[in-house]
């Protein structure tokens, strides 16, 4: 695929400038910037409404849903014309959703569901959990053909909903593949420093050389793992096969330096689909489907990796 | 009293031993219904042992208690309460922050429908305190009363939850008179009813005032069981320490004071103590007489720097200087000795070694550290010069009985070579044979020309050392006696009439 | 002295050696040490690296705990720490400048909790726990959010560099546990701290400047969670403000308790607290090896560390003293083996 096309996909997704979203004001509520994603996240939904020419209302909640209750309800006082939600919890949501429906307000959610009646909100896009794993267990399948390969997994924070799932749809994908088995599986937390501690004693406990390829939950445990991989003095990306998952710019580096292999994005690009169900409901009423997914597209080292780093990298991951 | 009367209980031949060492040998102890038992000795001479091993917090090695006849082995506090052995220390064993009534019914709580039934429970607590003479409100927070109150409390309590014998161990060490009538008052109402009270103190005149015996222990041995009202003070002392103590008599006149060294004018501090002048000279001992609360402490607080005056001037040997903190203070070559040594004297986990050298390194700051060689000078000077009697110098000051700590600290200022030492109540809680010491020692530094303040409740002590004492009342400094003067006489009178200073 | 030392940290050199038997137990290789690509290579290696962050802070934690106080804050100066080292070196500057800004950005820290706590007189609790969790968002600022990540050599060295082919961090702890044994031992400081932890009244009227004490305490805690976080930030490559150091401040408390170090104030030792935290990185290096699914991890941790500490408590080891004691053939000198709370307390005159 070319540069063009994949930037199109990832990040910009150019809709074409339609009447009807011009002059609107589309309220945002954001959990906060605890990660990198979600300051991407934020970042491109600002870009999507600048594009379309909607007033976007941004409010920051610092992981509190009492401020986002309250951003939610100064939205519907405003009197806007949609609302996106990015909620921090799943629950205690009814209420405030209640008064936007009968404010006539469609909301939106992003990113995570809620647990509430599903007419009270428009529609959910979120990316799917379980698939991101399975696209991640679909290329190692094809990557090693039918090779033995002895993977190690770094799971996400233990009992999280992203790392069940992705565990889950990872071995669903290498289910059929004998060939391949998960020979140890540890947490790291999701983080850089616990991804290298871990991965150190995945090596020291199998032996670099019966290690095939490392499966990590996301990016940082990943980057961190590779780190480790080369003081044991072995090869990530070649020795070791690294597949992870949420595409962020130092992982695009990594494959780019041949240090990885694949990761699956996890695009922060939720706004614009968003935006795209409100022109159309604006436009001629048409009602979404509950759940939209967005794409959970791979990427390897046929991509440009260097360049979808520099363009990442300002996207504030 | 009969001694053919049936024991409330009877201790005999009771052995307790500790790693290798006797601290209890072959101790026997009969309390008779209706008498308050006082229990006599010096620090250390087997006093607390004997009541652990009677309450079951210490296992005893040898040895049976009998109550009301029948063999009894308790295996800790609670359980010989349950017995009848009921227990009330100098702390106050309860909890401050809690109602007087539930102080008293911690545990046996009156309940209705599986709730506290405080109505009930705060209606018992008054009529019982009552019975004490006491007509306290039992709703409110134990922390608004009185030590004494507390310590009746706390006795109600021990009453209410055994009822045949008592034990007080210090009863009366914080208290003052009124209060110390009060308690008597009801131990003697205790008494009446037929309950055996065992008394533990080092107030001699309390012992005579409210005992009926006294069984007095020296180095784990009972030396002696007597009926109070066939012998003196005297014989009892005699008793505790095994010779004659030293009638600590007035000498005639000490030597000259020197120059004046400390000048203090128009000196106080408000709601602390008002405003006073102070000229104290090289080798006098000036001592402050009054009763608890008449500002003899607060005057040494201030002095020290403890708490800031905020009036007046300090001079020091003719330079004004200011005495803010305890730190200048000893930088200007003060010292003091707390009235309460546990709290704000001794730091209970350091060794002795430590305690006695702390302030000369606080001195010296932190940077220059005192060679191993200079403080074992330091400290083996010490002890052989006060006589502190220790296993090592590296145990735990925490370890040491109250007249060795009192001593330790001394000498903790006396390393630093001070010029003025202030003394506050340097003979409190301390056995009779530290006490003796430590009255000469007082002799002996200002004889070197040291400048002392001591503060003191005990009057014969200040008569006996004092070059000049200052009487203080409510705050305020009343009268100064000096020479010949210096009488308990004239200083109960000053104290209690109150007459303006000269 | 040597011998009181030595007597002082047993339980903690017997505890730490069943662990590291447990890890044997778990992956036999664990006691190979091998040398490739010019450096030590081996899970016991491995533990004292990776041990390094919690050590460093026990250190500082030792002392704050020696004066009857507590430092909750260190895992947010780490981060703090980290963000400097990394914005700096991001922004051109030299890794030695980097260091220096965050070790400066660590003893302002602890400046602004020794204030607090001595000269404000607030609770240390409380004083270290507005800058816990305020510090952390401070980091984020610095970072911008987002993983901050380096390429400058030197101050990777700092947290993935070995000298003689040990890692770097096990150099800087054990060369900071020195320096700081040291100081406080070789000089009064660590007399006085002790003396005010006990009883800070008495030791105020014994003329010592407690203040001064209290704010040093905090000053090297907050240089020590800096040094932690200059290393955990080199190891990454990348200053990771939400995730460093976060609840490392609990393991620096637990480390500091296992070395038999009462949080009540008083008599400390630093060598028993480092031994604590390597206790601890050997249980987490246990849990890595036995291959057990991650939902027992902290099960594992949990049952491993209260079995330690029931070891360590005051009735057990009276239990054991009294064993002891009627088992064998001397009755041991009371004071030197008789545990605290044990009646051999109870001296005569």
């Amino acid at each position: 695929m070319k540069l063009k096309t994949a930037l199109l996909i990832s990040a910009m997704a150019l809709a074409p400038a339609i009447a009807s979203a011009a002059d609107k004001t589309v309220g945002f509520s954001q959990i906060g910037s605890e990660s990198g994603w979600r300051a991407a996240e934020t970042t491109v939904t600002k870009q999507q409404a600048e594009e379309r020419g909607i007033d976007l209302k941004f409010a920051d909640a610092q992981q509190k849903q009492e401020n986002q209750i309250k951003a939610l309800r100064s939205f519907i006082a405003q009197g806007v014309d949609a609302i996106l939600l990015a909620p921090v919890v799943a629950t205690g949501w009814d209420s405030v959703l209640e008064e936007a429906q009968d404010a006539e307000i469609p909301v939106i959610l992003l990113d995570r569901k809620v647990d509430a009646s599903d007419d009270l909100y428009m529609t959910a896009v979120t990316s799917d959990t379980v698939y991101e794993g399975e696209v991640a267990g679909k290329w190692l399948v094809d990557a090693v053909g039918s090779e033995e390969c002895r993977v190690v997994e770094l799971q996400g924070t233990t009992g999280s909903s992203p790392a069940i799932d992705r565990k889950a749809g990872f071995e669903k994908a290498i289910a059929d593949a004998p060939n391949i088995t998960i020979v140890r599986s540890q947490t790291g937390d999701f983080t850089r420093a616990q991804g290298k501690v871990v991965m150190e004693s995945f090596l020291k406990a199998e032996g670099a050389e019966n290690i095939c390829a490392l499966y990590a939950h996301n990016d940082d445990m990943a980057v961190g793992a590779i780190q480790a991989i080369k003081e044991a003095g072995a090869t990530p990306g070649d020795d070791i096969l690294v597949v992870a998952i949420d595409a962020v710019p130092d992982m695009h580096l990594a494959i780019a330096n041949g240090e990885a292999n694949a990761t699956v994005e996890l695009t922060p690009n939720m706004a614009g689909p968003a935006f795209d169900i409100l022109d159309a409901y604006w436009a001629d009423g048409t009602m979404p489907p509950k759940w939209v997914q967005t794409e959970s597209r791979l990427y390897t080292a046929d991509d440009d990796n260097q360049a979808i780093y520099e363009m990442k990298k300002g996207l504030g991951y | 009293m009969t001694e053919t009367r049936k024991p409330a209980l009877r201790a005999t031949a009771i052995d307790k031993f500790f790693a290798g060492a006797i601290a209890l040998d072959q101790v026997d102890l009969t309390l008779y219904p209706g008498e308050v038992h006082a229990l006599l000795g010096e620090n250390g001479a087997g006093k607390s042992t004997l009541i652990k091993c009677i309450t079951g917090a210490y296992h005893r090695d040898g040895g049976t208690i009998e109550l009301d006849g029948s063999p009894i082995d308790p295996r800790g506090p609670v359980e010989s309460q349950a017995l009848g052995i009921g227990t009330v220390y100098q702390e106050v064993n309860l909890l401050e922050n809690m109602t007087v009534a539930d102080n008293l019914f911690l545990g046996w709580q009156p309940m209705r429908a599986g709730m506290v039934d405080r109505r009930r429970m705060n209606r018992r607590a008054a009529e019982i305190l009552a019975g004490y003479g006491l007509h306290i409100d039992p709703s409110l927070l134990l922390s608004s009363y009185s030590i004494a109150i507390q310590q009746v409390v706390a006795i109600a309590r021990a009453v209410e939850l055994s009822g045949k014998v008592l034990i007080l161990d210090e009863p009366t060490a914080s208290l003052d008179r009124e209060e110390i009538d009060l308690l008597f008052s009801v131990v003697r109402e205790l008494t009446a009813r037929g309950m055996a009270v065992v008394f533990i103190t080092h107030f001699l005149d309390q012992v005579f005032e409210i005992s009926d015996r006294a069984t007095v222990l020296r180095n784990g041995r009972v030396v002696g069981t007597r009926k109070l009202a066939d012998v003196t003070q005297g014989d009892i002392v005699e008793l505790m320490l095994g010779r004659h103590l030293e009638a600590t008599k007035r000498k005639s006149q000490q030597t000259e004071p020197g120059d004046a060294i400390l000048s203090l004018k128009d000196f106080g501090k408000r709601g602390m103590i008002d405003p006073f002048d102070l000229d104290l000279r090289q080798g006098e001992v000036v001592g402050l007489a009054g009763l608890l609360g008449s500002g003899r402490t607060e005057t040494c607080k201030v002095i020290f720097g403890v708490v800031s005056a905020d009036r007046g001037s300090a001079q020091l040997r003719g330079t004004p200087v200011r005495l803010s903190s305890p730190r200048t203070a000893l930088e200007h070559r003060l010292g003091l000795c707390p009235e309460d040594r546990k709290t704000d004297g001794i730091v209970g986990d350091l060794s002795v070694r430590e305690n006695i050298i702390l302030s000369l390194q606080a001195r010296q700051g932190w940077t220059r550290p005192l060679s191993r060689s200079r403080i074992n000078a330091i400290v083996d000077e010490y002890v052989k010069a006060l006589d502190i009697r220790l296993a090592s110098p590296d145990m735990p000051i925490r370890l040491l009985s109250g007249g060795n700590q009192q001593k330790a600290l001394l000498a903790r200022w006396l390393a630093t070579e001070p010029d003025i030492l202030i003394l506050d109540e340097p003979t409190r809680g301390i056995d009779v044979g530290a006490h003796a010491e430590i009255i000469q020692l007082i002799e002996r530094l200002c004889a070197q020309g040291m400048a002392l303040i001591v503060a003191s409740s005990e009057m014969e002590e200040l008569v006996a050392y004092s070059t000049r004492v200052i009487v203080l009342r409510d705050r305020r400094q009343v009268r100064e006696l000096q020479g010949d003067e210096i009488t308990t006489d004239r200083i109960v009178k000053s104290i209690s009439q109150g007459e303006s200073a000269a | 002295m040597i011998g009181a030392t030595f007597r002082r940290i047993t339980p903690q050199l017997i505890i730490l050696g069943i662990v590291l038997l447990l890890n044997f137990l778990v992956f036999p290789g664990f006691f190979s040490i091998e040398f490739q690509n010019g450096r030590l290579f081996g899970n016991l290696i491995d533990v004292l690296n990776r041990g390094a962050p919690v050590a460093l802070l026990s250190i500082g934690m030792t002392l704050v705990i020696a004066t009857k106080g507590i430092d909750l804050s260190v895992g947010a100066v780490m981060a703090i720490a980290g963000a400097v080292a990394a914005s700096v070196v991001t922004g051109g500057g030299g890794w030695f400048t980097a260091l220096i800004a965050a070790l400066a950005a660590g003893l302002l820290c602890g400046l602004w909790n020794g204030v607090l706590v001595a000269f404000l007189r607030v609770q240390p609790i409380v004083a270290t726990l507005v800058l816990m969790v305020a510090g952390r968002g401070v980091a984020q600022l610095i970072t911008e959010g987002k993983i901050m990540t380096f390429l400058n050599e030197g101050l990777i060295f700092l947290g993935a560099g070995t000298i003689l082919g040990l890692p770097t961090p096990i150099i800087i702890w054990l060369a900071m546990g020195t320096l700081v044994t040291f100081v406080v031992r070789r000089t009064a400081l660590g007399m006085l701290i002790e003396a005010i932890g006990i009883n800070e009244t008495a030791s105020r009227l014994a003329g010592i400047n407690s203040r001064v004490l209290l704010l040093a305490v905090y000053l090297i805690s907050g240089v020590c969670a800096a040094t932690a976080g200059v290393i955990v930030a080199a190891d990454i490559k990348g200053a990771d403000a939400n995730n460093a150091g976060l609840w490392m401040e609990l393991d620096a408390i637990l480390a500091v308790v296992i070395g038999g170090n009462s949080l009540l104030g008083g008599r400390f030792s630093i060598v028993a607290s480092l031994l604590g935290a390597l206790i601890i990185q050997s249980v987490n290096s246990v849990i890595l090896l036995s291959g057990m699914p991650p939902e027992f991890n902290l099960v594992i941790k949990a049952l491993i560390i209260i079995v330690i500490l029931v070891i360590q408590s005051p009735t057990v080891k009276h239990a054991l003293y009294l064993l002891r004691a009627s088992a064998g053939s001397a009755v041991p000198e009371a004071h030197a083996v008789g545990p605290r709370n044990s009646p051999a307390k109870e001296t005569r005159s």
